[in-house]
């Protein structure tokens, strides 16, 4: 897959910290204001998809190549499952809140609190966001028998 | 009410455009516009959250959509099938619809929803004690990570699942494009 | 009147899955069909004149509790609840039947369903 001209390349370097920002602070402040984990990861992923579109596969899998991103996929999963389990042996209950009854109440409104919800959005933001960068890596890779050289750009 | 009508009217407007053409870029098009009038839908119905997540989920399902059908050189589509099996099709799903108009008859009114009517209905006490038990701001966090994790733990296995699943059926053909590469 | 609509788009995408040949029109069709289920989702838990359910500084009581004009100006969060994880689920399937779509092209050559039932491989 090759990638684009030189206009689309600057400015998708510049464009794409703006969408990471974007992302860390909907999963963030998911528990305060609309958003949460799925979107927030569906974000972190789209600006993944950005570059490669922009520069070519070839550019963002040196960067970030297909086993870590299947790695950072299941260590989501695996941090999801260790709060889950954590609530089960301090809270007395399988995905209790354990962080919010007992040990650190946070203020209202602000950004630590309500216990372990930060935690698991930011679990699901990253499980969410490795996968779906996944699947459509594969799917680029995968490249049809009757292409012409040159490439379309997708 | 009536910016209701306005948007369920143009989403199926683009959802038959999309299904009759027989171009398959403009029917992903349409398709693009069913998504964001339903995240404009999600908006009016004070759904934030909602309409956030079907925007960005619209643009990845757009870009895996034409990832699969432009780069192949069959973008026209011949008709469909025989007359009488289209005939019965038509039949069967007209009598599916006048069944369904039945049974939303004994749905409740537009704007009146299920913990208006009953009064110790769930959500009214996920409501109430929303902020007090769980300290989160957002209800609808509260909800999927405290009150019902358990279907966040559901939603991340199956969307685990499905996405082991297109990588193992593309992995063949991927092996040997990388190691040819 | 509003969920006869929504049901209506139901039931085209239903036609689309039924009566279509190309293999791509159909994965339009199964999406079609998600949307209108989303949708109607929403619009059950919908109340005229609500509010979105995200408290403000203004809604707290002095004790802890959440006031009484918000519990009952709220929409329904449990549908919204529902409808978050099915949208990602939505694009987790998509992926799936167009990876599915692309392999058995690769194999057959058409994304015509008649002629993959013809054809023996």
């Amino acid at each position: 897959m090759n990638g684009m001209t030189v206009i689309v390349k600057t400015i998708s370097s510049w464009v794409k910290v703006l969408i990471i920002v974007f992302g860390v602070y909907i999963v963030l402040f998911g528990h305060l204001t609309p958003g949460g984990g799925f979107a927030g990861g569906v974000i972190l992923a789209s600006s993944y998809v950005l570059l490669m579109l922009a520069f070519g596969r070839r550019f963002v899998e040196d960067n970030l190549p297909l086993s870590l991103a299947s790695k950072l996929d299941c260590l989501g999963a695996f941090l999801f499952m260790i709060i889950a389990l954590l609530g089960f042996a301090y809270g007395g209950a399988f995905f209790a809140n354990f962080l919010y009854r007992h040990y650190l109440p946070g203020d209202r409104f602000a950004l630590i609190s309500a216990g372990t919800i930060p935690l698991s959005n930011m679990a699901i933001g990253l499980k969410v966001g490795a996968s779906l960068f996944l699947v459509i890596l594969t799917l680029s890779v995968f490249r049809p028998s009757s292409d012409e050289p040159g490439g379309r750009g997708v | 009410m009536s910016v209701f009508y306005v948007l369920l009217l143009l989403i199926l407007i683009a959802s038959l455009i999309a299904i009759e053409t027989r171009d398959l870029l403009s029917s992903v098009i349409c398709i693009g516009a069913v998504g964001f009038g339903a995240s404009l839908m999600f908006l009016f119905l004070r759904a934030p959250d909602i309409a956030i997540t079907q925007i960005v989920v619209e643009v990845l399902g757009l870009i895996i959509l034409i990832r699969a059908t432009i780069s192949r050189d069959l973008t026209f589509i011949s008709g469909d099938r025989e007359f009488f099996g289209l005939v019965v099709s038509v039949v069967i799903i007209l009598v599916v619809f006048l069944a369904g108009m039945e049974v939303l008859a004994g749905l409740g009114r537009f704007g009146m929803p299920v913990m208006a009517r009953v009064p110790d209905a769930a959500s009214a006490a996920y409501i109430e004690g929303g902020l007090e038990k769980t300290g989160a701001a957002n209800v609808v966090a509260a909800v999927i990570l405290d009150y019902r994790a358990y279907d966040t733990l559901g939603e991340a296995t199956v969307l685990f699942t499905s996405i082991i699943g297109a990588t193992v059926i593309l992995r063949k053909e991927a092996k040997e494009a990388l190691s040819e590469a | 009147m509003a969920y006869a609509l929504c049901f209506l788009l139901f039931v085209i995408g239903l036609y689309c899955v039924v009566v279509k040949k190309n293999m791509v029109k159909i994965v339009i069709g199964i999406m079609v069909m998600e949307y209108a289920v989303n949708i109607f989702l929403i619009m059950i838990g919908y109340r005229a004149g609500g509010r979105a359910p995200i408290a403000a500084a203004d809604d707290v009581l002095a004790g802890g509790g959440l006031s009484d004009l918000f519990v009952r100006s709220c929409v329904d969060p449990l549908p919204q609840a529902l409808v978050l994880t099915a949208i990602v689920i939505s694009l987790g399937s998509l992926a799936l039947m167009i990876s599915i779509c692309i392999r058995t092209y690769e194999r057959y050559g058409t994304f015509d369903i008649t002629e993959i039932r013809r054809l023996k491989g």
